[in-house]
Order: C-alpha cells, then sequence, then structure tokens
C-alpha cells in the first residue's frame, strides 16, 4: 500500500488521472447536492411564502389573502413567481383581498441603502384613500441599540399605518409632529429613519401611476381568493 | 500504521480541550467572531461546522487510498463544499430563521480552515474510526468555545441567554458586545483567561515534580 | 519601571537624567486640573463628585487588583489620574455603575493587558470612554443642562440600579456642538470660554482647563508642541472649511467647544501614547486637528476629539520612527 503522504516516493500519475479523480469528485458532489436540494426545496419554498404572507396580512390588516402581482410594463397581471429565478427579476407587488375576494390593498416590496447596508422593507399602501397602511422592515443591518429601532421601536413601526401620502410624507424631530403627513424620527437613529422614509416614497413614486384602485384591481387567482389564513 | 485501540478516546478528547481549535489553536476565526452575537446562532454554527466537518473528515479518511497528492487539496475542498452546500440547504429548511440570521456564514464554512486543516494534517493520513473521532472531538471543541463565546457576548449585549432574559424588561445592553469589536474583545478576555489558567497549572505541575 | 521598557529608542544625545519623577509629574498634572473639577463640582453638583470619585475607584481597584506592581499606579498617582480624566469626559448624568465600569476598562483593557504603565498604545482614559460610548451610545450622547451653585442637585439617573436602564433621554439637553450639527444654531464664544453650556463634567470651561495646561507648561509636565500644533491645526482647516462652505461653525466656535481643550491639554500630551520627538509633537498634532475638523464637520457624530486622539495614538510610532533626529556621525539614511 503507498501511502499518499509521500508522494515522492511513487510515480507521479498521469494527467488523466488527475483530471479523471477531480471530474469524478465534482460529479459524486453534484449529485448529493442535487439530491438534498430536491429534498429541502419544499420546506425552503413554503417557509418563504408563509413568512411573505405573514408579513402582508401584516402591513394590509384585514387580508385573508394574497396574490402576486407582477408589472408587465403596461398593467399588473396576477402571475406566480417562477419557479427559478430567470434573467432580471420582474417589478412585483402583492395584492391583499379580503373574504370575499375584494381587493383591501397592495403590498410593495421596496429596498435601498440605510446607515450600514441596504434595508429591505414591505410597506400597505390603500390607493382609495392614499394612505400606507403600515410598514414592516424584512431584512437590515442597522446599528443594534440604535438604528434597530426602524423595526424594535413599536411607536415608530405603527406611525406609518395610516399615512397620508398626498402630500409627500417627511421624518421630522421627535416630538415636532404637528401634520398628518409627518413621521417622528427615533431619537439617536435619525439617519436610519430618514432611510426607511426615503425607501418608501422613492418606491410610492415609482408604484402609484402603476396601482388601480380597488374596484380595478386584477382579480386574485382562484386558488389563492380560497386560501384562508 | 496499526492504531492502538484506546488511541480514540484520545483522539476524541484532545479537540475538546487541548488542543482546542478556537482557544488552542486559534482557528476559523471568521465565523466564531462574525455569528457569536447570541448562543442559539454560535451553537448552531458550532453544530453545522461539526456535522460538515464529521462527513468530510470521514469521506477523506475513506478515500484516502485513491486521492492522487497533486490534486488532494482541490479533491477535499470539492467534499467539503458538498457536505457545507447539504448542510446550508437543511438549516435553510428547518430553522428558517436561525439561517437567516447566520446568512453568507453558513456558505462560509467552506472556508473555514478548520475543516480543510483537520482533513490535510488528519483524515488523509489515519483510519475512519479515528478520522471521525478527531472529527468530533473538534467539532465538539470548536462548538463548545463558540458556544462559550456566545453566551457572554448575549448576556452582556442583551441581557439574555438562549433568548430567555435575565435581568429583567428594563436591561441596559452594552450595545459593543453584540456589535464586531464586542467579538474581539470577548474572544481577547478568553484567552487571556485561558492562558492565564494554563500557566498557573504548568507551574504547579513544575512546582510538584521539583 | 522595572520590567523592559517596550518604547526605548535609539536617540542623538545627549543624554540627561531627569530628577522629576512619574510621581511627582502625575502630582502636576491632577493640580492642575483640580481648578477645572472644582468647575464641574459649581456646574453640576454633588453628581459630579459622585462620578469623577467613581471613575477614580474603578481605575485604582483594577490596577490594585490586576496589575503587574500592584497598586503601583495608585502611590505614582497615575491611576487616580486616569480615572480623573475619564470622569472629566463622561456625561455629569451617567449612572454610576457605568463610571465604575469606564474606570475597570481603562486601565484594565489599555494599561494592565499591555504590561503597565509606560507600555500602552491608547491613551487609557480615552479608551473607557470608547468602550462606553460604543456599549451605551445614548446615555453617553444625553446630557443634563448644568445648574451653577446648586451643588445638592443630583440627576435622577446617576443613582439608577447597575445593568438597568436608566432613562436617560428623559433628561436630555443638548451640547453646543450638537445644537450646531443637528439643529445648526451657534452657541456665543463666552459662554463656551467660561463653561455655561451643558456637555461633559470637565470640558465645559476652556478658560479653567488653559489656565492649568498654562501651570503645566510652567512646570515643564506637558510638550507644549501638541496643544499648540492641535490648536493652530483646528484654526487653520476650520476656517478653510468655514471659508468654502458658509454654513459650518466657524473657527472660535470650534476651537472652545466640546472637548478640544480638554484632549488637547491633558489627553494628546500623555507622554507614554504620544511621539517624543519635536517634529514627530508637530506632526501628531496637525493630523489630530485635521481629523477633529473632519469628523466634527461631516462625521456622523458631532464629536470628534476622543476618536482623533485614539487614531492619532495608533500612528504615533509610527512618527516617532519617521521623526528621529540624525545621530552624530550618521548620514540622512541614517548609516555611519
Amino acid at each position: 500500500m503507498s501511502d499518499p503522504v509521500a508522494p515522492e516516493a511513487e510515480k507521479e500519475p498521469s494527467s488523466p488521472v488527475l483530471v479523471g479523480t477531480l471530474t469524478f469528485a465534482g460529479l459524486m458532489s453534484g449529485l448529493l447536492i442535487v439530491g438534498a436540494w430536491q429534498l429541502t426545496l419544499p420546506a425552503i419554498t413554503a417557509h418563504k411564502a408563509e413568512s411573505l404572507k405573514a408579513t402582508v396580512f401584516e402591513v394590509v390588516p384585514g387580508a385573508a389573502s394574497i396574490q402576486r402581482l407582477a408589472w408587465d410594463g403596461g398593467a399588473l397581471v396576477a402571475k406566480e413567481a417562477p419557479a427559478t429565478q430567470q434573467g432580471p427579476a420582474e417589478p412585483v407587488v402583492y395584492g391583499a383581498y379580503d373574504q370575499g375576494g375584494k381587493l383591501l390593498g397592495y403590498a410593495v416590496p421596496a429596498e435601498g441603502p440605510g446607515f450600514q447596508d441596504t434595508i429591505s422593507l414591505l410597506y400597505g399602501y390603500d390607493p382609495d384613500s392614499k394612505t400606507i397602511l403600515g410598514m414592516r422592515v424584512l431584512d437590515s443591518r442597522e446599528t443594534p441599540g440604535l438604528g434597530d429601532k426602524i423595526f424594535k421601536d413599536l411607536a415608530f413601526v405603527g406611525a406609518w399605518a395610516g399615512l397620508p401620502t398626498e402630500t409627500v410624507p417627511v421624518i421630522v424631530g421627535k416630538g415636532k409632529k404637528t401634520e398628518a403627513h409627518q413621521v417622528e424620527a427615533i431619537s439617536g437613529a435619525t439617519i436610519s429613519s430618514k432611510a426607511v422614509m426615503r425607501i418608501i416614497t422613492t418606491s410610492h413614486a415609482e408604484w402609484t401611476p402603476r396601482l388601480p384602485l380597488r374596484a380595478d384591481a386584477p382579480a386574485p387567482a382562484p386558488s389563492a381568493a380560497a386560501e384562508t389564513p | 500504521m496499526t492504531p492502538a485501540p484506546d488511541r480514540t478516546a484520545e483522539e476524541l478528547l484532545k479537540g475538546i480541550w487541548r488542543e482546542n481549535p478556537i482557544f488552542v489553536q486559534v482557528l476559523g476565526m471568521c465565523p466564531s467572531l462574525a455569528v457569536t452575537n447570541s448562543a442559539v446562532n454560535a451553537v448552531v454554527m458550532g453544530l453545522a461546522t461539526l456535522a460538515v466537518l464529521v462527513a468530510s473528515s470521514t469521506l477523506v479518511s475513506l478515500l484516502r487510498r485513491f486521492i492522487p497528492a497533486q490534486v488532494r487539496l482541490s479533491t477535499y475542498i470539492v467534499i467539503i463544499a458538498t457536505f457545507v452546500t447539504v448542510a446550508d440547504m437543511t438549516l435553510q429548511a428547518t430553522l428558517p430563521t436561525v439561517h437567516k440570521q447566520l446568512g453568507a456564514f453558513i456558505a462560509l464554512i467552506v472556508v473555514n480552515c478548520l475543516i480543510l486543516g483537520r482533513q490535510e494534517a488528519f483524515a488523509s493520513k489515519h483510519g475512519v474510526k479515528l478520522a471521525i473521532a478527531d472529527a468530533i472531538g473538534m467539532g465538539t471543541g470548536f462548538t463548545l468555545a463558540l458556544t462559550i463565546l456566545g453566551s457572554l457576548r448575549e448576556v452582556l449585549g442583551n441581557g439574555s441567554l438562549f433568548g430567555f432574559p435575565l435581568f429583567g424588561d428594563h436591561y441596559e445592553p452594552w450595545v459593543v458586545m453584540i456589535l464586531p469589536p464586542g467579538g474581539f474583545i470577548m474572544l481577547g478576555l478568553i484567552l487571556m483567561t485561558f492562558n492565564w489558567w494554563k500557566e498557573r497549572k504548568q507551574a504547579a505541575t513544575a512546582g510538584g515534580a521539583a | 519601571m522595572s520590567s523592559g521598557n517596550l518604547r526605548l529608542q535609539v536617540t542623538a544625545a545627549p543624554f540627561a537624567h531627569s530628577p522629576r519623577t512619574t510621581a511627582a509629574i502625575m502630582r502636576d498634572v491632577i493640580l492642575a486640573l483640580l481648578p477645572a473639577v472644582a468647575a464641574a463640582v459649581w456646574l453640576f453638583g454633588i453628581a459630579a463628585v459622585l462620578v469623577l470619585a467613581t471613575a477614580i475607584l474603578g481605575a485604582v481597584l483594577t490596577d490594585g487588583v490586576f496589575g503587574r506592581q500592584r497598586w503601583a499606579g495608585l502611590k505614582d498617582g497615575s491611576a487616580v489620574l486616569t480615572g480623573l480624566l475619564l470622569g472629566l469626559t463622561l456625561p455629569p448624568g451617567i449612572p454610576l455603575w457605568m463610571a465604575l465600569l469606564g474606570g475597570v476598562v481603562a486601565i484594565g483593557l489599555s494599561k494592565v493587558v499591555w504590561g503597565g504603565l509606560g507600555h500602552n498604545l491608547f491613551n487609557p482614559a480615552l479608551i473607557g470612554r470608547a468602550f462606553l460610548q460604543a456599549a451605551f451610545p445614548t446615555v453617553l450622547t444625553s446630557w443634563v443642562a448644568p445648574q451653577p451653585g446648586q451643588l445638592f442637585s443630583l440627576p435622577p439617573t446617576t443613582l439608577s440600579i447597575p445593568l438597568q436602564q436608566s432613562g436617560t433621554d428623559v433628561i436630555s439637553a443638548a451640547t453646543p456642538l450638537g445644537l450646531a450639527k443637528f439643529q445648526h444654531t451657534l452657541t456665543d464664544t463666552l459662554p463656551l470660554f467660561t463653561g455655561q453650556v451643558a456637555g461633559s463634567l470637565g470640558e465645559t470651561s476652556a478658560l479653567l482647563l488653559l489656565l492649568g495646561g498654562a501651570f503645566l507648561v510652567w512646570r515643564r509636565a506637558l510638550d507644549w508642541r501638541i496643544p499648540v500644533s492641535i490648536f493652530a491645526s483646528v484654526a487653520l482647516f476650520a476656517t478653510l472649511a468655514w471659508l468654502a462652505w458658509p454654513t459650518l461653525p466657524p473657527p472660535q466656535f470650534m476651537l472652545f467647544s466640546g472637548g478640544l481643550v480638554l484632549g488637547a491639554v491633558y489627553m494628546a500630551t500623555d507622554p507614554v501614547s504620544s511621539p517624543t520627538t519635536p517634529w514627530g509633537a508637530w506632526i501628531f498634532g496637525a493630523g489630530i486637528g485635521l481629523l477633529v475638523v473632519l469628523i466634527r464637520n461631516w462625521g456622523g457624530l458631532p464629536e470628534g476629539v476622543m476618536y482623533a486622539i485614539l487614531l492619532m495614538n495608533a500612528a504615533a510610532p509610527l512618527i516617532e520612527r519617521a521623526t528621529q533626529p540624525r545621530a552624530f556621525g550618521r548620514d540622512e539614511r541614517r548609516i555611519p
């Protein structure tokens, strides 16, 4: 038996042997990974859909079902997510419907730069009253203890519910809110507060013209409407 | 090579204390500093590393006669990467919240020098039984060290342990402890204590012998 | 010191032995700080006494229990001075347990682990303060307005229970720098100079701090080049910035607000963590001044003296090496 740690003692293996070994290792590795992927994919997809649904229900209170709505360049169309990501992601919002399948509002995903890293969030929007219904931060790396109050400070999170957007909303200092379209900054985290506001107003400016009123909204796909929370 | 039967226990235990990957060898600092801001994250990271280490060591030890020396490192990395990907997907399917917090660091287990180090230094030269013992020992030692680091940082930085509050609702968190500098400070303090304790023990043994 | 001196350098002759001991210098510095301490007590009452005493206690105890030479920092006064300087950088309403922790960290993390007095790379008092700032950012930026003459006033937060929240955000007043940064209002120069403004215990009165500094220069207990170069550099860069962007604070405001005088006179001049060569002292001071102006004008925080000094502390060995005077008989490359 040759000892693999003393290669100089044995004859140099030929290149095909080396290439063959690596090819074989890669092949086995690929098989294993595909197997694991097949096994775990349903659970991963279910978790993702569930957490998205839960968040949508939080930003559009009273919703009973959701429908993924993609912007195809001219209109919103009900369309399920493709099983695999191909090409650039299409712009997407989620329609939130009540028990009877009537639209309550849209949940719009948005992201942008925060104090440290990208903040991604979801906000609910009612096209009829032109108000924001709620906001939830999905992912952020803001400073623990200060910037992370954008999702830990319940007063700040709650301040987005019912925020009118006829006048572009702005962040004001703590205790300085005098008008409906103002949101008070978190003390010590003004930059993160302003980042959330900027992400929402930017996304809002982009999406408002695309989102039809409740009555004209695309109907949910039958399967989605049948779903109960 | 004829391993004596009693070496298995020794190889198993050495990784936990005498050659602890973090406190003695100071290996794998990237995950140990980056994800130990809470005890749960630390335990999951440790267990994921343990699983990858045991699986890779087993396979490398089994295949050690068939892997040509010239491509051994590439082969080891392919093997390790496979198990890391599997671990990553398993975590994502079973513990999605923890997976979200650990983020990219699960994938980065691939480059944890502890794992490649054990393949090169041990698994490729020993039988399956010893290789598994070594991997379990090292992985457990890594998990334990990460848990200690993560627990201390969580207690100070968040006033809780494994998510249970220890000091009531009005704890004033030491924010720095869950930030990256807190990882360096805490690891430094632990290493200091560990070395001080070892030196004292050595001095005591030397004094006793003389 | 009995252990080997890590900062031992080969410098040019003449070599002279100074009869002044470490203890004598420390005594002079503490003496020079007494007017500022008295002002702190007058402005912030008994809270100032308690905070300063606790910070000193934390520093002295840590040195006594963990120091290589136990209680040496008490005997020569260096640990007392570290605690006092740390206390002077803290906000008046800080809970006492944090002041104690700051004292422990100041000596423990920046002196004991480096090997004791003379071996530390960074200024110990500022390390203590930097740790507290990173650990408790809200508390360390919550200020109370001074109440001159009310000696027994005590902010409700001072005696808060250890490890528990103190609710400092309810007592918040704004420092002149904070006002300038977030509200764009400037404070007049006279109150800044005499210290009738919110701020940390010892930073408010530029006048008393400068008097103490003059005393130390007269006693030759500090290198006058460092504070002079810091002030000159801040004045220069603040003026340039102010001329280019008139919305930024003017130079006289930059000079007398915040912890600049305290830092420039008492912290940057720490002989252990600053360069010992004359040219090095000039470069060191100029660097601090530039960093202060940069951080205050464009950084996320209103005040930057602490980080400016700590950053230049890290650069001090390099500066010192680059500014070694040429020894007699050697050429420019220090080759004989």
